[in-house]
């Protein structure tokens, strides 16, 4: 199943250029992703960090053209060689499920609740590889052992809502890999998740990753959960790329003041009776947006240079990129 | 114990200390709670969730409780149990020496002045604030309900609004809907200081919080802590922030206590295995450290029929015959520290079990 998939393709998997969303409105107009570049190479996985109304879920969907008609998509987006904007709505139905697929934070509502879990597989694969019935059936029942569901045979006639937590992330997890997909977007899959079973989603997404050679896009908020799964990380802050890098150096030190902070106030063993760092304040309204650098505010090293104008990126260690003006670039 | 109260308050108070420093704030026996399930065409009952079973916990003066465990283990009905929004089945809660819910003639503590002692604040900051009321409407509305002239509410209102970290100029008559998560947790939790309590309860304050803003949301909690003279229970699904926030930790399992004891026993020396697991599920932070066998395997079992016996048996890599047959009871470590698990019972019949000393 994997070794048709590792074509030695040079060229990155995912790449977005300069890539800008807006969601215009009558009385306000927001700007949710300003300017962000992106690629993934084949069979790495990328994780975008950040909080609530970062942006790294808009991204995420404008990768899929999957953002509203009202939202103002700009820049250039090439997912698996083909550029996504140019194409058309028939084109896209190809495109979504056979070379890139999603998967979400809730399944049940990603899963239809009036189809048995072993008809949405196949009905993916009959309608993107033109399989017969009884073949896309007996692709259901691979998927489902693929994704380590136990007694698949018996859990392909079983409805959303007869299945745990668990076991239906697993199965949106097969609808997604149904055809093959070369890219995997996940939008935060873990986080409704219990502890016990979130690891469990995590390694499961690992070990496909690295089976399949898929790349995947991981959108989390969860240092830990990066930590664990990521190649590579992009921390977001007000609809841009503030810092990038391969993961290990990344959780050894941060370099912009932004991922710092995240770092020193997230909780972890060891800190009892110490007081928590915080990250004064809160992030900026999109609508209204500042000058310079977004995260200045907040900062405790800000100076009038960050306010003047938007910090070029700069380029600090092999791969390492973060967009302050204190970072020594090279 | 000091008694703080805010300045120029006097129609309400904390209640003093009645049992002295000895006496737990609060004590539960034997606390269950059980859901029946209608079905089918006559709407007769077909099955019980048995949501909370048999828990026995104590909450010391001054210090804060962590429950942790796993969707659909029972923390928060517990916590809604302690509360007193759900009335239990069966069960004994005795608040600083004195029988919740008692009558004229037995003693006791009445439900209504146990509720002013104990407050309590919620997951969903959204979901708990009236959207009709202001931020200062809102807060000053039980004392008012409890006899405080409405100036002097106000007044108070505002005193908390600066306590929890919001100007009260700028944010007293704002609505819910004007503020950020982390502002409305901020309200919910000046709200629940309104009536000067002695224990607040919360369940999962800070899980729906992005991390920079819980951070300040702990921080706030351990500032008011001292402040105030409060005694917290704090439930959460995340075992870093438990053990941050925790003096003594309580692990549930499927309604039932699985183990509990001093935060760095729990932590450093964990005896049930599913504490084990728990703790060992945990993502790590380093990419070096990336673990490749998950801790446990499947979901955790459905509260609706569980298992007989151990109710972890049927994840348990340690299960053994014994696990099925008999429920295990509380095996008592050290300090304080107890795990219900036959494998830490001295002559309970597993082959882990410690040997009884001749």
């Amino acid at each position: 199943m994997s070794a048709a998939l590792k074509p030695e393709a040079p060229a990155p998997l995912v790449r977005a250029r300069d890539l800008t969303v807006r969601f215009v409105s009558r009385d306000s107009t927001v700007h949710a992703v300003n300017g962000v570049d992106l690629d993934l190479a084949q069979g790495e996985v990328l994780c975008l960090l950040g909080e609530s109304g970062s942006g790294k879920s808009v991204t995420l969907r404008a990768l899929m053209k999957l953002l509203p008609k009202r939202a103002q998509v700009g820049g250039t987006i090439e997912v698996a060689g083909r550029d996504v904007q140019a194409m058309s709505e028939r084109q896209l139905a190809d495109f979504r499920g056979g070379d890139v697929a999603m998967i979400f934070q809730e399944p049940m509502t990603a899963l239809d609740p009036v189809f048995t879990i072993g008809r949405q597989i196949a009905e993916a694969v009959q309608r993107h590889e033109g399989a017969s019935r009884a073949a896309a059936d007996a692709r259901a029942l691979e998927l489902l052992e693929l994704v380590h569901i136990p007694s698949a045979k018996r859990r392909l006639a079983a409805y959303p809502h007869e299945l745990s937590g668990g076991l239906r992330q697993r199965a949106m997890i097969a609808v997604a890999l149904a055809c093959k997909p070369k890219v995997l977007l996940a939008d935060e899959p873990t986080t409704a998740l219990d502890a016990t079973v979130q690891i469990q989603v995590l390694l499961l997404l690992r070990e496909l990753q690295e089976k399949l050679g898929m790349g995947v896009i991981f959108v989390t908020h969860d240092l830990g959960v990066a930590g664990e799964i990521a190649d590579r990380v992009a921390v977001m802050y007000a609809g841009r790329v503030v810092e990038e890098g391969p993961v290990g150096p990344f959780m050894a030190g941060p370099l912009h003041p932004y991922p710092q902070g995240l770092l020193g106030a997230t909780v972890h063993a060891g800190m009892r009776g110490k007081r928590l760092t915080t990250i004064p304040g809160a992030p900026p309204s999109l609508e209204r947006l500042p000058e310079g650098c977004a995260f200045a505010p907040r900062c405790n090293l800000a100076e009038p240079a960050c306010t003047a104008a938007m910090p070029e990126a700069r380029h600090a260690g092999p791969g390492r990129m973060a967009r302050c003006i204190k970072v020594p670039g090279m | 114990m000091v008694v703080a109260s805010l300045p120029g308050m006097t129609a309400l108070s904390q209640a003093p200390d009645r049992g002295g420093p000895a006496q737990p704030l609060l004590e539960v026996t034997g606390l269950v709670k059980h859901f029946p399930i209608h079905g089918g065409l006559l709407g007769r009952q077909v099955a019980t969730v048995r949501a909370v079973d048999g828990v026995d916990l104590t909450i010391l003066k001054g210090e804060t409780l962590g429950i942790v465990g796993e969707s659909g283990c029972g923390k928060s009905t517990t916590a809604r149990l302690l509360m007193r929004l759900l009335d239990p089945d069966a069960g004994r809660m005795v608040f600083d020496g004195e029988t919740v819910g008692g009558s004229d003639q037995a003693g006791g503590i009445a439900l209504r002045d146990y509720r002013r002692q104990v407050q309590m604040v919620f997951q969903d900051s959204y979901a708990s604030l009236n959207p009709r009321l202001t931020i200062e409407e809102t807060i000053a509305f039980a004392p008012k309900v409890h006899g405080v002239p409405a100036q002097e509410a106000r007044e108070r209102a505002h005193d908390l609004l600066a306590a929890v970290g919001l100007a009260p100029g700028q944010f007293a008559r704002r609505y819910p809907h004007e503020l950020s998560g982390g502002q409305r947790q901020r309200i919910n939790i000046a709200r629940a200081l309104a009536l000067q309590p002695r224990l607040v309860i919360l369940d999962e304050p800070v899980s729906a919080l992005d991390k920079s803003v819980e951070a300040q949301v702990l921080n706030l909690l351990v500032d008011l802590k001292e402040k105030f003279g409060l005694t917290y229970a704090f439930i959460s699904h995340d075992l870093n922030v438990v053990q941050y926030i925790s003096d003594r930790v309580l692990v549930m399992y499927l309604g039932k206590v699985a183990e509990h004891g001093p935060v760095g026993e729990i932590y450093e020396h964990p005896a049930h295995p599913y504490t084990r697991a728990l703790l060992a599920s945990r993502p790590s932070m380093d990419p070096g450290q990336r673990r490749t066998e998950p801790p446990l395997t499947g979901d955790p079992p459905n509260p609706v029929n569980p298992p007989s016996g151990c109710r972890f048996r049927t994840r348990c890599t340690m299960a053994e015959a014994v696990c099925a047959e008999r429920e295990p009871a509380p095996a008592t470590l050290m300090n304080g520290h107890e795990a219900a698990c036959h494998a830490a019972m001295a002559g309970s019949g597993h082959s882990a079990a410690p040997r009884i000393a001749a």
